[in-house]
């Protein structure tokens, strides 16, 4: 039976066992078991890739009312092994006076960033990569080493377009980590702990209802991280043809693209586990295998949004992005940690004196903080009328050409 | 398992090489480069000294934060300091940065 | 040996090395590089000297944004796209010397302190040294003080440094 419910475990339970039956020292056995899981979750981020793709081309093609791939297998889902044949057969072509090591380094730091913040989002209650306790500011790191890995491969192509390109992509990411990492603070200060399981544990109510703002903001910093649409002025090939990575040809442009597409599902897992419950849904804790399917389910909903997104807004100017960033994300984002915390320490004194059950302290809570959520939005937007563009109007329209109203005799 | 001296004497190794780099180094960046290595010397050095003699304390772990903060304010304005020393002189040679005005 | 020692070992001369080759480079963003190494190195120990904050700390500070900080002035910085000219100055000799006297002398002042090989005492197994550092930075009796000074410190340099490096039209 703990097969079916936690399937997971109980084949690491067997495994470890087998192991320890061979006569492995316990250390070892240790260390055996924690690679062959880093080496399954990898491989599964890798693996869903395939999947992510073909999921993004039919959605687009849908949004923009075609077909998309059909061709290949039912409903084009073996689309993508053609295009992973072709991007492996074609021909790397390095640029003369390139550096090697940091030409060929750049798309693996690109790719093991993404599939390094996968060891600690917890896919059940009892199947997590690695537990550590500052696990919120571990994701916030490997999305540094992203940030690293575009900087080098601007640089070491030996081109000033992709150098270029590079500095305004790594511009952008260090900017908009800034409202990020204040927006991630906002669940941590909720949760008292910086472990991502702790914080999931402690999601009786759902973060998105108790911080919408952060939510919101963490959702739309994660997609300028990633340099996703609005935000793809980088690679976007009309303007600078592709950034960073216009020397790079066959697979390791593969690898940037991968990694790209991995990105967007992991922001789309974080945003889950942080804000939306993670694998939180009914008889979840006792059923584990039931905690991953719901977690999988709220995160592709979050990753069509995230598609849906990138389909239908323009894009941004490089201006236009930091001044948002540095205009509106990074104070709104500071007066929502500051007003949560003050709010957070208000309770925390209050509510014990007060005597209720706990769906009575949760309602509280939840109803306190959506409320000051609302209160900032509001605020802001009162603030932001008072900068709108004011339009007179000048005089009603003239008609130019008017027909003549014919002779009564004709009418008649 | 290890003991704190091999701690202490890769601290000390590092702060040399960083010392080594600070003095004998043209490029101004080259230098603050190694100014880093000493502060990061140092910072394994607090850090070893709180795990091995006084782990109940916080003293170690609050001063390290402090040498983070401060080698983060100093890198910031140092480099500032040196791209605007180049916009001026052209030049970040630190051997040609000898006269305030001409 | 233990594995515990060995793999200590190999981090600490890889990170050696890596430093080393941060002073001698001839390309300055090879240095920089470099010296990414051997900051993720120093992180590694923070590991494993059980202050799992510091370890990432050090990658979101020093790599994620002071690393990246020298490899923008680098490349802002440079006449020409590939500088090979030597990066050593006249008096490395002297240096060379100074440093292997600090070096010798450290390690002879450390000799005559008769605790220099303890061993790690047990940390007891709740303690949470993330929570007690996070009581500590703002408790009154503790170190605010030092805490509200290095943010006023960090809001200095941050305005200091976007003043010096405006370009004045």
């Amino acid at each position: 039976m703990s097969f079916l419910t936690d399937p997971i475990n109980a084949i690491a339970d067997w495994l470890e066992s087998l192991l320890l039956s061979l006569g492995l020292t316990s250390q070892a056995v240790t260390i055996l078991m924690t690679l062959l899981g880093a080496i399954v979750v990898g491989s599964f981020g890798l693996m869903l890739v395939i999947f992510l793709i073909w999921v993004e081309r039919k959605v687009y093609a849908r949004i923009q009312d075609r077909l998309g791939p059909n061709r290949v297998g039912p409903w084009g889902i073996l689309q993508t092994f053609p295009d992973m044949i072709k991007i492996f057969t074609k021909e790397y072509i390095t640029p003369i006076g390139a550096d090697k090591v940091p030409y060929n380094l750049a798309p693996i730091l690109s790719v093991s960033a993404v599939l390094l913040a996968w060891a600690v989002i917890p896919f059940a209650s009892t199947v997590v990569g690695s537990d550590i306790n500052v696990g919120v500011l571990y994701i916030v790191a490997v999305g540094a080493i992203g940030t690293l890995g575009i900087i080098l491969a601007g640089w070491s192509s030996n081109n000033k377009y992709a150098l270029l390109g590079a500095f305004r992509t790594v511009a952008q990411m260090v900017s908009y980590e800034v409202p990020m990492v204040l927006a991630l603070l906002i669940p941590v200060l909720l949760a008292r702990s910086m472990g991502v399981n702790s914080i999931v544990q402690s999601q009786q109510v759902w973060y998105i209802l108790l911080a919408p703002i952060a939510a919101f903001f963490f959702f739309i910093t994660s997609i300028a991280e990633t340099g996703r649409a609005p935000f793809d002025l980088l690679e976007a090939e009309s303007e600078i043809i592709a950034g960073y990575q216009t020397e790079y040809s066959g697979l390791k442009f593969g690898m940037f693209f991968v990694g790209e597409f991995l990105h967007a599902f992991t922001i789309s897992a974080l945003t889950v586990t942080l804000f939306l419950g993670g694998w939180r849904g009914p008889w979840s804790e006792q059923v584990p295998l039931l905690g991953t399917a719901y977690f999988f389910i709220k995160t592709f909903i979050v990753y069509f949004i995230v598609l849906w997104v990138r389909i239908s807004l323009p894009r941004l100017r490089i201006d236009q992005m930091l001044n948002f960033n540095w205009k509106f994300l990074t104070p709104i984002a500071l007066v929502m940690l500051m007003a949560t915390a003050v709010l957070e320490k208000i309770l925390s004194t209050w509510l014990p004196t007060l005597r209720l059950t706990d769906s009575g302290v949760i309602l509280i809570r939840t109803i306190t903080h959506l409320g000051l959520n609302v209160l900032v939005a509001a605020g802001v937007i009162y603030l932001l009328r008072s900068y709108t563009i004011r339009r007179e109007k000048v005089g009603q329209p003239r008609p130019l050409a008017v027909a003549p109203e014919p002779p009564a005799s004709v009418l008649e | 398992m290890i003991p704190l001296s091999w701690y202490l004497i890769f601290a000390a190794a590092l702060f040399s090489i960083g010392l080594f780099g600070v003095l004998s180094r043209r490029n101004a960046i080259a230098i603050l480069m190694g100014v880093e290595l000493m502060l990061n010397a140092v910072n394994i050095n607090l850090i070893a000294f709180w795990r091995y003699r006084a782990v109940e304390q916080i003293a170690g772990q609050a001063f390290a934060i402090m040498v983070f903060a401060v080698a983060a304010a100093e890198v910031a304005v140092g480099l500032a300091l040196v791209i605007s020393v180049y916009r001026r002189q052209n030049t970040i040679i630190a051997k040609e940065i000898d006269m305030l005005k001409w | 040996m233990a594995l515990s020692q060995i793999i200590f070992l190999v981090i600490a001369a890889a990170t050696l090395v890596a430093a080393l080759l941060v002073v001698i480079s001839r390309n300055l963003v090879h240095s920089a590089l470099w010296l990414i190494a051997t900051l993720f190195g120093v992180a590694i120990f923070y590991g494993f000297l059980s202050a799992g904050f510091f370890a990432v700390a050090q990658v979101v500070i020093y790599i994620g944004a002071i690393a990246i900080l020298f490899i923008f002035s680098v490349m802002l910085t440079r006449r020409l796209m590939q500088d090979n000219s030597p990066q050593i100055n006249r008096g490395w000799p002297l240096a060379l010397l100074l440093a292997i006297l600090f070096f010798g002398g450290v390690l002879g002042m450390y000799n005559t302190w008769p605790e220099f090989a303890a061993m790690a005492p047990e940390m007891a197994a709740e303690a949470n040294p993330l929570e007690q550092l996070g009581l500590a930075l703002v408790s009154p009796n503790a170190y605010v003080l030092p805490f509200e000074l290095a943010s006023i410190l960090l809001v200095a340099a941050m305005i200091g440094a976007i003043y010096l490096a405006w370009e004045k039209k």
